[in-house]
């Protein structure tokens, strides 16, 4: 039983980093153009 | 990857709408070639939202950068909002979804070792980690359901969010109860689950309608942004059609819409007016005429004084009649508010007759509660909420693929409904481009066709530009010309070899046409009309094959509108007014029918917002574009039945969703009544039930094809 002592808060850890990575991304403007990043790796990036 | 624009370099930005562009390659095209403008420090593609947002100083001009654009191929306009904040309706629901889906993955975890037999106080610690979770990601993730609850009830009304409102709180309110008590049963999974579900659909639905807009504000072309116009001293200058006032004169080059209403005070020429009236054939205006807002200047050169700008031109006359017809559509509820109407009292009462009913059985008042909730939350429209938007966001996107944009949810649902379909006949039956006859076409020899478009690609005049284009089409190489010269209202006239070449206007005016002179050769006629959409027999057939009844709605003259009702075999409606129309319309409406306008034309708005649906092309005006429901963007009219067909397939998905929720239903409530439900079943029922509403939806997504 003792290792639910470690083993919940570990869990809500990785899981609030999850959700915090999620709303980093969301500031950070990666969902406004979902069609344009997908398409964006297909260009070959030249020496610009 | 990181080109993140720099403020400090670049101080001015500016937003173009490039609606052309589909894919990486147009993106590396358009990102590089604004990059090499001088004066240009960053050029960033959006390809959901169709723009590209141009970093530059402050000698570029928006003009500058429409040019450069359209020598690398593509077409390009200002956006007049482009200050104004991209308002996304996904956005805001993401972060809810985000905290709904981890709480609910939390929970459900502590919650799978309570239901293996975690007693004692392993649960009571279980418990209040879930309730410290839980309460406050209730509190954030519901606001969505709780404010639109809220909104509807301040009014008296209800909607599909005041049942799912209710039963969240009384869940999460007994939940919490429970754990303080030191109790058996908490929810607070189930009810995180059927948030994180509800929002699922909502972020779907959402995600539809941006991409739709997205796709529409693409295609909104600023007709006429402005002027040139002519100083007191005679100097020319841009202006844009806001700062356009009564008394200024516009100098309006061939080929230029016009962007004030006023009167010509030099020059005479011949203007199109088909996106106000309907009317196909150009008109004849000289000085002293009025011309309106809208028109496009086909032949010479003219300058107009100014008589209305702004919101005092025709065109702020057809916004008035829009804005009462827009009325009528509103009243419309929506299939899942109308389903609630009657669900929710049902749930309500049958929650309340279990509590009742346990209390005269001899429960306690605890017991009884229990019930109530456990009735709640297995009857809380966990299906019902995905089985609308789920339905609607498949078939939309099986529509988008094929070319059809759905601009709002409940477009699909009205849609199904209609019995008779309107039609307005220039740029809607038909292309409303000029294109010339084929067949003389073919039969101007090779070495003539190429001199042809060699000198058709020296104006900007619409004539030239379809003949051009048709020629192109067609692969033909353009010859070498010299000592070119355009003629104002004359035409082009150059030099082939030796010889004087010229394509210019014929000599009397009857229809509109072009002649190609070639020294040694005789005179060719080429006449260019407005055709027909491709298959367009073929969509009206499959229209009338599903029961809608068609017939043409125009506002241009008897002569033009009966060739084409000749041509379709449909009865016709000449000379409308925009408020004919919209009569025309309220008519039919009064007599039970539900009506579909198809229409593009500014003077088709009012018709297209007091209409059960409509459906615009892609290359109509800003007014179409904006009013209909619908937007297709390819040439072919096919996608008139192909709209009708995968709404009433959508709907039928809908009604089978209801019927498996209900069924689903009658199956569980007995159970809960019964108080047999432990959270355990609760979790499992909405799980299969929801996958099952999903999967019945996900049949649509070969729709349309």
């Amino acid at each position: 039983m003792t290792g639910l002592a470690i083993l919940i808060p570990a869990a809500l850890a990785l899981g609030l980093l999850g959700l915090g990575a999620f709303f980093w991304a969301l500031r950070n403007g990666q969902f406004d153009d979902p069609d344009g990043s997908a398409a964006r790796i297909l260009i070959d990036e030249e020496d610009i | 990857m990181s080109a993140q624009p720099r403020p400090d370099v670049a101080p001015l930005r500016t937003v173009l709408a490039v609606p052309g562009m589909h894919c990486a390659g147009c993106m590396s095209k358009v990102e590089r070639g604004l990059s090499t403008l001088p004066g240009v420090s960053g050029a960033r593609v959006n390809l959901s939202a169709r723009t590209v947002t141009v970093a530059h100083g402050d000698r570029v001009e928006e003009r500058d950068l429409v040019d450069a654009l359209a020598v690398l191929g593509f077409e390009a306009q200002p956006r007049r909002d482009e200050l104004a904040p991209n308002l996304s309706a996904v956005k805001p629901l993401l972060a809810p979804f985000a905290v709904a889906g981890f709480a609910a993955m939390n929970v459900m975890l502590l919650s799978v070792s309570i239901w293996s037999g975690a007693d004692g106080a392993t649960r009571s610690l279980f418990h209040w980690i879930s309730a410290a979770i839980a309460i406050p990601a209730v509190a954030y993730a519901g606001r969505p359901f709780f404010a639109s609850a809220w909104r509807v009830l301040r009014h008296g009304r209800t909607n599909m969010d005041v049942p799912i409102s209710i039963g969240v709180l009384i869940a999460t309110g007994l939940s919490f109860y429970e754990t303080a008590v030191g109790g058996e049963h908490a929810w607070f999974d189930g009810v995180l689950m059927l948030l994180t579900f509800l929002l699922a659909g909502r972020v779907l639905d959402a995600m539809m309608r941006d991409k739709a807009r997205a796709g529409v504000d693409a295609l909104i072309r600023q007709a006429a942004q402005g002027a040139t116009v002519v100083a007191a001293d005679g100097t020319l200058a841009w202006r844009k059609a806001d700062e356009l006032a009564a008394g200024m004169v516009m100098r309006v080059a061939a080929g230029e819409r016009l962007a004030a209403d006023g009167e010509i005070v030099a020059g005479q020429s011949r203007f199109d007016q088909s996106l106000l009236t309907g009317e196909s054939a150009p008109i004849a205006l000289h000085r002293g005429d009025a011309a309106l807002a809208g028109t496009l200047n086909l032949d010479a050169p003219v300058d107009v004084r100014v008589s209305h700008a702004g919101q005092d031109t025709t065109l702020a006359e057809i916004a008035r009649l829009m804005e009462a017809s827009t009325q009528s559509r509103s009243r419309y509820v929506r299939i899942a508010d109308r389903a609630s109407r009657l669900y929710a009292p049902a749930v309500h009462t049958l929650a309340a007759v279990s509590v009742i009913g346990w209390l005269i059985a001899g429960a306690s008042l605890y017991e009884a509660l229990v019930i109530g909730v456990a009735v709640l939350i297995i009857t809380c429209p966990c299906a019902l909420g995905l089985a609308v938007p789920v339905a609607q966001v498949v078939a939309s996107g099986a529509l988008m693929r094929a070319g059809l944009m759905v601009k709002d949810g409940s477009a699909l649902e009205r849609l199904a409904t209609i019995d008779r379909a309107l039609l307005d006949k220039t740029g809607t039956l038909t292309l409303g481009r000029l294109t010339p006859d084929p067949a003389a076409l073919d039969a101007v020899p090779p070495t003539e066709a190429g001199i042809a478009l060699a000198l058709a690609s020296h104006s900007r005049h619409p004539l030239s530009r379809a003949l051009a284009g048709a020629l192109a089409a067609r692969g033909v190489r353009a010859a070498s010309l010299w000592g070119v010269e355009e003629r104002p209202g004359e035409g082009v006239f150059a030099h082939h070899d030796d010889g004087a070449v010229a394509l210019r206007r014929p000599e009397q005016a009857t229809g509109t046409a072009v002649v190609l002179d070639i020294d040694g050769a005789p005179a060719r006629l080429i006449v260019c009309s407005d055709r027909l959409r491709p298959d367009a027999a073929e969509a009206l057939a499959g229209l009338r094959a599903l029961g809608v009844e068609c017939s043409i709605l125009s506002g241009d003259n008897i002569a033009a509108v009966a060739e084409v009702a000749r041509e379709t075999g449909l009865t016709a409606q000449a000379s409308a007014t925009p408020a004919d129309k919209q009569a025309a319309i309220a008519r039919l409406r009064a007599s039970g029918h539900h009506v579909l306008m198809v229409g593009d034309g500014l003077n088709d708005g009012p018709a297209l917002a007091a209409a059960d649906a409509s459906i615009a092309p892609g290359t109509a005006s800003d007014v179409g574009l904006q009013a209909s429901d619908l937007v297709f963007v390819q040439d072919s009219l096919i996608a008139l039945p192909r709209a009708v067909r995968a709404s009433r397939a959508t709907m039928r998905i809908v009604r089978q969703n209801f019927a498996l929720a209900i069924l689903y239903n009658i199956f569980a409530v007995p159970l809960a009544i019964a108080g047999l439900v432990t959270p355990l079943i609760a979790a499992l029922a909405m799980s299969i039930s929801s996958l099952i509403v999903v999967g019945n939806s996900l049949r649509l997504a070969r729709i349309a094809r």
